[in-house]
């Protein structure tokens, strides 16, 4: 108790000094939660993603198509359990920059394969039966002011013209990493109308979701699907729904490295600026130290003062940097919610942030304690008066 | 009845690079329990580091110094601080208290190294500042108190662990004549009254009047005679 009152009174003595370092350390650990959150961001479709779903596209690239014919085939594979397709669909909505995914998928399967997507039951039964319906994500609805029957226009820019679709089912996120932010309306539209207006893109499939009797079967199953159109027009590359999640990602690794390397090396600055506030402190309190050492303190309680010193200022401006992390996450997150619709501060952050901390405070202090421990008594008494 | 302290052979020398410069020369000196000893001789003259070495803040080249029955040239770095924790109080000439603590946390610091219980201890420090004189000024931190003040607080953190020795190094160097005579009278009272043994470093013969010994040290050499002081 007195050595931490002795700590706190003696981490506080230099003001300005102490709130600077404070303002530093702060800004640093935030900084550190949100370069964290952004790559967990970045991540987080894949870790939504279930174990029991398969993706099957194009052996050659996600922008050939499979045939719709392939269906039946794959659900007599053992294994199987549902199968749901779709395609992806790139509509634009009144301009560019309102981006937000949208799909045109089979309704009623894929609904069955993402019980994560929670419509209450009146609308999904109106969403189901009108063909020219979509359903939208919560967060998606409330960013446009979108209301159950309004009609929405997408202008088409893989399939070319003006879509219009009527919301019909707004649904919520069943977990916190859910996706809120989806458009998705019926697959059959699309192909309808496309039989229509370009015959030889119908009946075409971007990919099709597969889910599995069990999720330890996945593998055996995704090599059975490959297997099975070995040799055809369209061979299939399976693949986990979190595989298949991070190849997108994957294109992107060169950024996330680099802001993984970012977030380090702000911890590696930060850890520069402290220790240059321990040493300023121990510089100036040489005397006091050996004034301690002269009463009968040893090392390990003077390394104590110091290092406690340090990690008392490390701490304060870190629980600080931790509090700030959640409400400008949730002010980071509105703004991105186009290109993050998942922009949750990730549960490890708090012991991360805690970890940073404590290596910035042990880490500043080795250089002062060492220096601390190592005056001589006669030395150091003579830097004072 | 052996002395408190006894000095045999002590020698000890600084180096700066390749100069070797001796300090103290083949110091033989003891003092007996219950004495005041005053210390004096210019600048340079080893005055201070003979007082370091017999507090055991320094170690001597060679020689040995017994304190107490206790060879403490023989005692390793931790078992000197523990040793010097219970067995020698200092008195400093620029008081040398922890600015960020009260005036009863300085005189408490000591204690803390000590298992008394938090009451015992409090008991203590309350006790030892009304020794002092200064129990209404308990709450103050040294930078509200006066210099003569923070010496006496500083005398109060010295005795609180009622040391076998009590080692002053300028003790009224940095005081007015006023506050300087009632720091010496206290050390005096001190030395009368319970037999505190005080070994001081002053270069003020005013202020070595005050002990029962004068000894008089002139470029690392102790070859006086003791001289009684008069008063």
């Amino acid at each position: 108790m007195f050595l931490l009152k002795l700590l706190i009174r003696n981490a506080f003595r230099h003001k300005l000094r102490t709130s600077l370092t404070l303002l530093s350390i702060t800004i640093a650990i935030l900084a550190f939660g949100l370069l964290r959150t952004f790559i967990g961001a970045w991540y987080a479709g894949a870790e939504a993603s279930s174990a029991a779903r398969l993706v099957t596209r194009n052996s050659i690239s996600l922008i050939f198509s499979l045939p719709l014919s392939y269906k039946d085939k794959l659900r007599q594979i053992d294994g199987v359990k549902e199968v749901s397709w779709g395609n992806w669909f790139g509509g634009i909505y009144i301009e560019e920059k309102n981006f937000f995914a949208n799909f045109a998928v089979e309704p009623r399967t894929y609904l069955d394969l993402y019980p994560e997507y929670v419509l209450p039951p009146d609308q999904r039964e109106t969403f189901l039966r009108d063909r020219k319906s979509f359903a939208a994500g919560r967060k998606l609805a409330a960013r446009f002011g979108w209301k159950i029957g309004d009609i929405v226009t997408l202008k088409g820019t893989i399939f070319p013209g003006n879509w219009e679709f009527v919301l019909r089912g707004i649904y919520r996120g069943r977990d916190e990493n859910t996706d809120e932010t989806q458009f998705f309306f019926h697959w059959d539209y699309l192909n309808e109308t496309l039989k229509k207006i370009a015959p030889l893109r119908a009946d075409q499939i971007g990919f099709y979701m597969i889910g599995v009797t069990r999720p330890d079967r996945a593998a055996e199953v995704a090599l059975a699907i490959d297997r099975t159109f070995k040799n055809s027009l369209a061979e299939t590359l399976t693949e986990t729904e979190k595989a298949f999640q991070l190849s997108f990602i994957s294109m992107s690794e060169a950024i996330i490295v680099a802001i993984q390397l970012v977030s380090f090396v702000i911890i590696i600055i930060i850890i520069a600026v402290a220790a240059n506030t321990m040493s300023m402190t121990a510089r100036v309190r040489i005397g006091e130290y050996a004034v301690f050492k002269t009463l009968g303190y040893r090392g390990l309680r003077i390394a104590g003062m110091i290092i406690g010193e340090s990690m008392v200022i490390s701490l304060i401006g870190g629980m600080i940097g931790i509090i700030l992390t959640f409400p400008v996450a949730k002010v980071f997150g509105k703004i991105l919610s186009a290109f993050f619709p998942i922009f949750n501060v990730p549960d490890g952050i708090i012991v991360m942030d805690l970890v940073a901390c404590i290596i910035v405070g042990l880490t500043a202090a080795i250089v002062p304690t060492w220096r601390a421990l190592r005056i001589r008594i006669a030395d150091g008494l003579r830097r004072i008066g | 009845m052996a002395p408190i302290v006894e000095i045999k052979n002590v020698s000890k020398s600084y180096r700066r690079g390749d100069r070797i410069t001796p300090v103290l020369v083949d110091i033989n000196l003891d003092i007996e329990e219950g004495e005041f000893l005053a210390l004096m001789g210019p600048s340079g003259s080893g005055k201070s580091t003979l007082l370091n070495l017999i507090a055991a803040l320094d170690q001597a080249d060679s020689g040995t110094i017994e304190v107490g029955g206790i060879d403490i040239t023989a005692l390793s770095e931790g078992e000197l601080a523990a040793w010097r924790a219970v067995n020698v109080g200092f008195i400093f000439q620029f008081y040398n208290l922890i600015p960020v603590l009260t005036a009863f946390e300085n005189v408490e610091l000591p204690l803390l190294l000590t298992h008394l219980p938090r009451k015992e201890r409090r008991d203590h420090v309350a006790m030892v500042l009304q020794v002092v004189n200064l129990a209404d000024r308990m709450d103050h931190y040294p930078g509200q108190l006066s210099g003569g003040e923070q010496q006496r607080v500083a005398i109060a953190r010295a005795i609180v662990t009622d040391p076998v020795i009590l080692v002053a190094d300028e003790p009224t160097g940095d005081l007015d004549r006023k506050a300087a005579e009632e720091i010496l009278g206290l050390m005096d009272r001190l030395n009368r009254e319970s037999q505190k043994t005080i070994i001081m470093v002053t270069h003020d013969p005013r202020s070595a009047q005050k002990a029962r010994i004068i000894r008089h040290l002139e470029k690392g050499y102790l070859n006086d005679v003791p001289t009684q002081a008069a008063h």
